[in-house]
């Protein structure tokens, strides 16, 4: 179901199908272009399936924006080990919730995208790593994979053709380090989520270190649309080098927070007031986390930016995935700060030092900021201790937690200092 | 260790998913699934899943205490989970977690002397557009108040 109204703004091309009845359905699927995609990619070579996910200019919806054609490209066809599509369905990054409704209304859209990434690398094997709490996505997907082996979408010969590939869901129990692709491989194989050390990359040594192609829900799920009206008409949609639509999750001070497709590009500005319909309350903006908790805050003055992954890299933030956390002018921006580094130092899963004992400082530092009891070498110190595990974990989660940190402090450094003064003083 | 019939074929279904010899990647879902029939992750069933997957019972053990869902000591029949992560923290999710404390008399991660409630603070769920959000059990609750949540209590109450 929907859970917030659509916007007239949006562009729905991973969306099409939501809000139609039973659009879970392979029945509605079918009727509304449902493995169209998949007909025209198995008469296809993977070079041309490569080819038109290149020319999508589609860029991993997780968080890297890393092209999505290329990482394919990356695994080595011709390897003599057995091949793996493993799909991240383990949304935890704050400010977050797209895939849920990805899969929730068009399970059917995922699973052809897995068939055409596994067409694609020549991989028959597929799992989609679902996290714990989406208990009923995984009854969803189990109910869709179910409908398409009945149909002969999945199993053996698809289609009466020669390829076959069977789909899996994995359920996680609990871990926001299992988002990133190298722990939550590891979790895959029955194991603690710790990262990997790469390279190798899992496109060579994945999944019991066999080649594995793993991307986000909704990079698999733009794949039917792209094969279907073809990678040039979706990079049409979106600006240079950044192709296509996404789903932005808008959250936090906004009149009409809700998930919402949009050219990737749009002004962060314009979704805020007219797709989100302006802060809550009249009140005036402070500031914008614009992809997830990792991504570096923007003051009011620098959200006049287009929503890409390149113009984000520009003002020092990310795009990351599409969490967009408004907060008006009364926010305290220590107490976000504190809450953002309680979460990194409850989920640091304690493998790389920096990150273990740098996340579970800055939180000691940043809660007795945030409480009053703060003292004046304490706001250099956040950025010491942040400096000091930039580039030094074996994931990006120790990243993660800094970033955000040395850019709250920089640009709201006095608030940092009215907080000196005893309690929550900020000046709003 | 006797399973229910539907544990069992869960349990079964799981590992004819992974290929021959890779049975140890069905621990996490085998513990989670088992846990929600049993309400903990018991010593028994560490064995079970380890027996069953071919690994020994300390390496199912060492899993168990990295995953936050999973626990030992049994919850209370409803869990109620509130999130105070940013979004949620936005949307007066940490007045709804503290009104959820007040309101059953337990703090984070405890039950309810009658073993009907418990309730746990916990990090983003995926709610972050219809903050705040809470989940009793497996069940999403979208932008939730203090006297929304009062009502729900006083539901699941009377269900028992």
């Amino acid at each position: 179901m929907l859970y917030n109204p659509p916007s007239p703004l949006e562009v729905k091309v991973l969306t099409r199908r939501f809000g139609l009845a039973n659009s879970a359905s392979l029945e509605t699927y079918l009727a509304n272009d449902g493995y169209v995609a998949l007909r025209k990619a198995l008469a296809m070579t993977p070079e041309q399936i490569l080819e038109e996910m290149k020319a999508s200019n589609l860029r991993g919806r997780g968080g890297a924006g890393f092209p999505t054609g290329m990482k394919w490209g990356f695994v080595p066809r011709n390897s003599s080990k057995p091949k793996y599509v493993v799909v991240n369905a383990d949304e935890s990054e704050p400010g977050t919730c797209k895939d849920r409704l990805l899969i929730e209304n068009d399970p059917h859209q995922l699973i052809e995208g897995m068939l055409i990434a596994g067409l694609a690398v020549d991989a028959h094997v597929g799992y989609i790593y679902v996290r714990g709490e989406y208990r009923y996505l995984i009854e969803i997907l189990e109910c869709a994979i179910a409908e398409a082996y009945a149909r002969g979408y999945l199993g053996r010969n698809i289609l009466g053709g020669e390829f076959s590939f069977d789909a899996y869901v994995h359920t996680g129990a609990g871990a926001y380090e299992c988002g990133e692709e190298s722990a939550l491989l590891e979790s895959l194989e029955g194991k603690r989520g710790i990262p990997r050390i790469r390279p190798p990359f899992p496109a060579v040594a994945g999944l019991y270190q066999c080649p594995t192609v793993l991307n986000n829900v909704e990079s698999y799920a733009a794949a039917p649309a792209i094969l279907r009206d073809g990678g040039a008409a979706f990079a049409a949609l979106g600006t240079p080098k950044n192709g296509g639509t996404r789903l932005y999750c808008l959250s936090g001070h906004v009149n009409k927070p809700g998930v919402y497709e949009l050219p990737m590009g749009f002004n962060l500005l314009r979704m805020i007031e007219e797709v989100g319909g302006g802060v809550r309350g009249g009140k005036k903006l402070k500031a914008v986390i614009p992809g997830g908790s990792s991504c570096p805050v923007l003051k009011a003055e620098e959200c006049d930016i287009a929503m890409d992954f390149d113009s984000l890299a520009k003002a020092k933030s990310m795009l990351g995935s599409g969490g967009v956390v408004v907060m008006d002018a009364d926010t305290c921006m220590v107490r976000a700060a504190m809450r953002i580094m309680r979460f990194y130092a409850h989920e640091s899963c304690g493998w790389c030092i920096p990150c273990r004992e740098g996340t579970l400082w800055l939180k000691k530092i940043l809660t007795r900021l945030e409480e009053g009891g703060g003292v004046a070498s304490d706001i250099p110190l956040i950025g010491e201790l942040s400096r000091n595990m930039l580039g030094r974990t074996f994931c990006p989660l120790g990243d993660a937690a800094a970033m955000p940190t040395i850019a709250f402090v920089e640009k709201f450094r006095e608030e940092f200092e009215a907080h000196l003064k005893g309690g929550c003083q900020c000046p709003s | 260790m006797t399973l229910s019939a539907e544990l069992e074929a869960r349990f079964e279904k799981l590992l004819k998913s992974y290929p021959p010899g890779r049975e140890r990647s069905a621990v996490v879902p085998m513990l989670l699934y088992a846990q929600d029939e049993l309400g903990a992750v018991t010593a028994e069933l560490v064995k079970e899943v380890a027996r069953r997957t071919g690994i020994t019972p300390l390496q199912v053990d060492e899993v168990v205490t990295y995953y936050s869902m999973l626990h030992r000591q049994p919850l209370g029949k409803h869990h109620i989970q509130v999130c105070t992560n940013i979004s949620c923290l936005l949307s007066g999710g940490a007045e709804l977690w503290g009104h959820a404390c007040r309101k059953l008399g337990i703090g984070n991660k405890e039950v309810t002397a009658d073993g009907q409630f418990s309730i746990e603070e916990v990090e983003c769920i995926g709610a972050c557009s219809w903050a705040p959000a809470v989940q009793v059990n497996y069940e999403f609750q979208h932008q939730m108040t203090p006297e929304k949540l009062d009502r729900l209590i006083e539901s699941l109450r009377k269900a028992g």
